[in-house]
């Protein structure tokens, strides 16, 4: 009777051990197929994002038979390399790419300093009118730049820095509320235990700044610099407002002069567009990990 | 004796008392000098520029010669003038088509990459446009949608024996081909946006669900999606703003062309302000714009709590 009893449920434990694994088998082969469904989808995609770029590529190296032919050629043949000269002697691409460079660099160095010297002062010093003026810093975040941006030209106009690259410069370097709350929200993370050792000692709050917070805020730096930076180097409406003379155009500037120069010429014009694009897509692909978090980190925190 | 006392005791009181204050005036001190330097910007770039703006806007002003004051008559007549009735048209199609289209497929690309081998090269791939300037892509896509020689349309016609429009010299295709190729440009930064909301979810959920049998669209519809509606939230919000703003593909691709029919209110603004010096007009534009987002974001806002899960 027992032994029946004990027959029976290990019976039925068998069979639900059995029912189990199939059920488990058949999920496997499930998520099998599913896997793969999706990387075939996301090939897919992966294939639209790049195709526009491969098809510029592709295009700067043809001749403008090749690509106005019909049926389309795909891989140029032969290659034509002259588009690059040609699109480099018709606009000064490389003084484009020299003010693109400068300019961002000096702007995010500034928004570093000043924005980290805001921010820790928001976090941790006590000063009379604190919390207000932070609110402000706040308040000017929900402004778009469209609403400021005509009193911003004239200033610079009654200083006589238009078509000069002070116009595209000062304004970012002194000013960025984001930077300040970015900075701000990382400083007040810091454990204060780690300042307070240098205080004891008799550190002023200039050596703090230097020797303990900045030294903690590589990370946050390096991603609003990498923000900032990108910012920078793809703005386009501003240029276009401040900058009259070509030499002094940046790069994006430059590029859409280019198009409407050469509408037609859409070899060279695909040329000036790889010149543009290239290099940073290939600081990008150097650097893709730590641009991608840190867009993450500064999209998140606002 | 108990007077010296007593007189000490005053007197480390008063030191004391004076070594608060001087903690206050150095703090004081340090205080101003690290905000320094954002504060003067503040003052000229944001705070000064923000009342000016509403000051050129009841104003007429050319930029060179004096104000005149005509009150709200710049408003009134935006508000009668058939070129920002037609950018506020097009920015709004241009908006819904991008908005819901670009944050859905965003989201699709964010769940399929979520947990799945080779996630860093597909998210190299998707996040290569963010990182390219605006100028760069409506130059690419400018080619790629050219009516007669551009690659979807030669596709189109030899693949699928399909003639094409003139994607961006149709006025019936204009804003849907710029907005393509702007939510071909934003997905990344969504995507990011929302793996980083889905890395934040607790895995204890779903694996309970599935102890209890759900399956993946349950899970998708019961724990996934709620979880996530805070970073819909934020990148809904997000993109609207960006939408509402565009300029830079116009500008180069269409000119606010064919016609007026990709004209936007960014470009209405650089058009009164930028090309025509009718600052007091482009001020009062402004402003309206201002209005806008920020009746669009309060409007979010207020509906958020009908759909956004924040207690877990």
């Amino acid at each position: 009777m027992l032994q029946e009893v004990n027959a029976e449920t290990a019976g039925i434990s068998t069979a639900s051990q059995r029912k189990a694994k199939t059920g488990n088998q058949k999920r496997k082969t499930g998520d099998r197929v599913f896997t793969i469904i999706l990387h075939i989808l996301l090939s897919i995609g992966a294939l639209i994002m790049v195709s526009p770029f491969i098809w510029m590529v592709l295009t700067s190296l043809k001749d403008t038979s090749q690509a106005f032919s019909d049926p389309p050629t795909w891989i140029p043949n032969p290659f034509v390399w002259s588009n690059y000269p040609d699109s480099f002697n018709a606009l000064p691409f490389n003084l484009a790419y020299f003010n693109s460079i400068y300019i961002a660099v000096i702007v995010v160095a500034c928004q570093l300093l000043t924005c980290s010297m805001a921010g820790y002062a928001f976090a941790r010093i006590n000063f009379p009118g604190r919390n207000l003026v932070f609110v402000l810093f706040l308040a000017t975040m929900m402004i778009p730049f469209q609403l400021t941006i005509i009193p911003i030209f004239i200033t610079m106009r009654n200083l006589g820095w238009l078509d000069s690259h002070l116009a595209l410069i000062v304004p970012p370097a002194l000013f960025s509320a984001f930077g300040v709350f970015l900075m701000r929200q990382f400083v007040m993370g810091i454990p204060p235990e780690l300042e307070e050792a240098a205080i004891v000692d008799g550190a002023n709050r200039w050596t703090i700044y230097l020797r303990v917070i900045l030294p903690l805020l590589r990370a946050p730096l390096s991603a609003l610099g990498i923000f900032s930076f990108l910012g920078q180097w793809n703005s386009f409406f501003i240029p276009l407002i401040m900058l009259n003379t070509s030499e002094k155009f940046t790069v994006p500037l430059m590029l859409s002069q280019f198009r409407g120069q050469y509408a037609t010429e859409w070899t060279m014009v695909m040329a000036g567009a790889v010149i543009a694009v290239l290099p940073v897509l290939i600081v990008y692909i150097i650097a893709q990990r730590h641009i991608i978090q840190g867009i993450a980190m500064t999209g998140l925190k606002s | 004796m108990e007077y010296q006392v007593s007189s000490l005791g005053g007197a480390q009181k008063r030191s004391s008392k004076n070594n608060e204050r001087r903690r206050m005036l150095s703090d004081a001190f340090w205080g101003y000098f690290f905000i320094l330097p954002q504060i003067v910007g503040l003052i000229v770039f944001a705070l000064y520029p923000l009342v000016s703006v509403f000051v050129y806007s009841v104003n007429n002003w050319d930029g060179l010669g004096p104000m005149s004051f005509v009150g709200l008559q710049n408003y009134v007549d935006q508000f009668n003038s058939p070129d920002l009735h037609t950018a506020l048209i097009n920015t709004l199609y241009y908006t819904v088509l991008t908005v819901p289209g670009g944050l859905i497929i965003s989201l699709l690309v964010a769940l399929g990459l979520n947990n799945v081998r080779g996630k860093t090269v597909y998210r190299v791939i998707y996040f290569m446009p963010v990182v390219t300037s605006s100028v760069a892509i409506a130059v690419m896509w400018g080619w790629l949608l050219n009516t007669d020689f551009g690659l979807i349309n030669v596709m189109l016609k030899h693949w699928f024996h399909i003639t094409g429009p003139g994607w961006l010299t149709d006025s019936h295709y204009v804003i849907p081909a710029i907005a393509m190729l702007s939510i071909w440009g934003g997905l990344g930064f969504n995507m990011i946006i929302f793996l980083a909301g889905l890395q934040g979810i607790p895995v204890g959920y779903a694996e309970a669900a599935r102890i209890d049998g759900a399956n993946r669209f349950q899970l998708f519809w019961r724990i996934t999606l709620p979880m996530l509606t805070p970073t819909i939230f934020f990148t809904t919000v997000l993109s609207v703003i960006t939408s509402f703003q565009v300029f830079d593909q116009t500008f180069v691709l269409t000119g606010g062309g064919p016609g007026k029919d990709s004209y936007t209110i960014v470009y209405h603004i650089y058009h009164l302000g930028f090309e025509t010096s009718q600052f007091g007009s482009a001020s009062s534009a402004a402003v309206i714009l201002f209005f806008i987002l920020l009746a669009l974001t309060l409007g979010q806002l207020w509906f958020q709590r009908r759909w956004v899960t924040y207690d877990v």
